[in-house]
């Protein structure tokens, strides 16, 4: 019997950010990827503005477990007022990332005490919501997120999220989310992003 | 075909699939999402012939179904909770007069205090109505109950409740492989019903019945409730023969060989049970797990002998029968007879409270050391449940 453990995300943001359909729309990269996935909201709490909680959990093999995630090798924030507003990295596993919708980089978001708190932990900012309004001419920020997340974690690759993205919303608004998850991936994935917006918080 | 779908989706495209005639329904928190995609399917024309009704209540939607299916169509409701309650008298008159309805029920708490969220107190409180209640562990097999709910409705003239978890499996999206059109066909045949009002042949359906007879009404209506013991294990191999997947029949054993400890639940915590146990079979430890996935009828002979070989049967009960114990844990007990097994019943999951994998695997220590009382509180916080005895003695 294989002891290996589904990769889990947790997404934080607002009501209207898009949180659940992110989750969701992780879970069918990864479905598209060939791998076994589940996504659930923390429920019950989808009104406007309200902090929302969603979860993400991708295996090799079919996922039996349908309890909550408590403990997430990536938690990914996409409205950077809730960081101070509560704990949204409880539980994180040492040697997990975080990703946080901003246009600062990790070292001005005041998160120094907290990281010094979490061994191991890579943080990183990307400014999904400038990058979504480019797009999109809204300031939705959650299919660049995801291809943020793909660059910066592998959870999926590139190609199966632009897919899944082009099957949740159809035409031009297809195109655009995907424009938005490509440019936010390859701003992950470029050197000169890196140094400057990279804290690796040690022990 | 698979798809990486939301559960409530999955349900709502396999019950047009079955081709019902009339669906009805009110709005209810977690089973919305199931309605509203048949409401959407129904007016874009991709579900036809078929009349979706808007009504004030649960009360007349199970009315309306009731009515359809005694003038002969394949009627369809959801439901949860307090929907569930609140239709409580046509439930039983559904079943009493042997129609075929199936009902998806979205499992819900019961107020008060009001909760949305997933607990089995609502298909607890209906489960002496005469339906067929099945329990879904996953999506897939969500789906699959669904196909074979229509099939055992209608071969007993009798409705049946598919129980779906709430929220946990409503509104996760999972990967689920959704059957085809052409094999649903093969697998329903058109309704025929037994009995059908119509104003050219008049007939009386649901007479007064006094008490010269009632008793023995009642008792057919055991005897026949009971047959479905046979029946839904048969349809549930040929389910697995003609799908290629083993979804429904009675109960679902889970290394059960050897077992001392044995957990036994309803629903979608079977899965993580699941990984307990492999967890602690890999450390040498004898524990396996049964899912009941028929409820009513009880499959009493089954769970016996399921459990042959344990010593102490830890039941997951997600209701809480106050001053009583658990109910299924009650049924499970009955089913037992031999008093060198020891059945607990484990209330656990109410309202919404997650079933955690640490949770249960501190349960099994507890019962390793022969720790878990007969009635045991899974996960109490007991701070805060002394302050509210404080308060009330």
């Amino acid at each position: 019997m294989t002891t290996t453990r589904p990769f889990a995300i947790r997404i934080h943001g607002r009501g209207g950010q898009g949180v659940v359909t992110a989750a969701e729309l992780l879970s069918v990269a990864a479905y598209h990827g060939g791998r076994y996935a589940q996504a659930f909201p923390s429920f019950g709490s989808e009104r406007t503005g309200a902090p929302v909680v969603a979860f993400c959990r991708i295996d090799d093999r079919p996922i039996r477990s349908h309890e909550p995630i408590t403990a997430p090798d990536v938690v990914m924030v996409q409205d950077p007022t809730l960081l101070h507003a509560l704990n949204v990295f409880e539980g994180l596993l040492p040697n997990g990332f975080a990703l946080v919708n901003s246009q600062r980089g990790p070292q001005a978001l005041g998160l120094a005490p907290m990281l010094a708190r979490l061994p191991g932990i890579t943080l990183r900012t990307v400014p999904a919501t400038e990058i979504a309004r480019r797009h999109l001419g809204r300031p939705l920020p959650n299919t660049a997120m995801l291809g943020a997340l793909a660059a910066l974690t592998g959870a999926t690759a590139l190609a199966p999220l632009l897919d899944a993205i082009r099957d949740r919303f159809s035409g031009s608004v297809g195109e655009a989310n995907a424009a938005a998850a490509a440019e936010a991936f390859a701003w992950m994935g470029s050197d000169t992003n890196r140094p400057a917006s990279t804290v690796e918080a040690t022990c | 075909m698979l798809k990486q779908i939301e559960g409530s989706r999955a349900i709502a495209e396999t019950v047009a699939l079955c081709r019902p005639e009339v669906i009805c329904a009110y709005p209810i928190t977690p089973q919305t999402h199931i309605v509203e995609a048949l409401g959407e399917m129904v007016r874009t024309g991709e579900l036809a012939p078929c009349a979706f009704m808007n009504v004030d209540s649960e009360f007349s939607a199970l009315s309306v179904a009731v009515g359809a299916s005694v003038a002969g169509a394949r009627a369809y409701t959801a439901t949860a909770s307090q929907g569930l309650l609140y239709m409580a008298e046509v439930v039983y008159n559904a079943a009493g007069l042997g129609l075929p309805i199936v009902m998806t029920l979205a499992n819900r708490a019961i107020g008060a205090p009001i909760n949305i969220w997933n607990d089995h107190s609502d298909a607890m409180a209906l489960r002496d109505a005469g339906w067929i209640q099945l329990f879904a562990a996953d999506n897939q097999e969500a789906v699959d109950l669904h196909v074979q709910a229509f099939r055992i409705a209608e071969t007993l003239s009798l409705p049946v409740m598919v129980c779906v978890d709430g929220f946990v499996l409503t509104h996760a999206v999972e990967r689920v492989d959704l059957p085809s059109q052409a094999e649903v066909d093969a697998f329903l045949p058109a309704f025929k019903p037994v009995q059908v009002l119509d104003p050219d042949a008049p007939m009386t359906i649901g007479a007064l019945v006094g008490p010269e007879a009632f008793t023995e009404v009642r008792y057919l209506a055991h005897r026949k409730l009971s047959s479905a013991l046979e029946l839904v294990p048969q349809l549930a191999a040929e389910f697995q023969e003609r799908f290629g997947r083993g979804s429904g029949g009675l109960v679902h054993g889970y290394r059960l060989g050897d077992a001392e400890i044995v957990l036994v639940a309803l629903g979608s915590v079977n899965g993580t049970i699941q990984d307990v146990v492999d967890a602690w079979r890999a450390a040498g430890r004898r524990v396996g797990a049964l899912g009941i996935c028929t409820f009513r009828p009880f499959p009493a002979d089954a769970v016996r002998t399921a459990l042959e070989s344990a010593r102490q049967v830890l039941v997951i009960d997600r209701n809480l029968a106050p001053s009583s114990g658990g109910v299924l844990a009650t049924d499970v007990r009955a089913a037992l007879p031999d008093q060198n097994q020891q059945v607990r019943a484990v209330i656990a999951g109410l309202g919404g409270r997650a079933i955690t994998r640490p949770v249960l695997e501190r349960l099994l220590e507890q019962a390793t050391r022969g720790a878990v009382e007969p009635l045991h509180f899974l996960d109490l916080d007991r701070r805060l449940a002394d302050g509210g005895l404080e308060r009330i003695s």
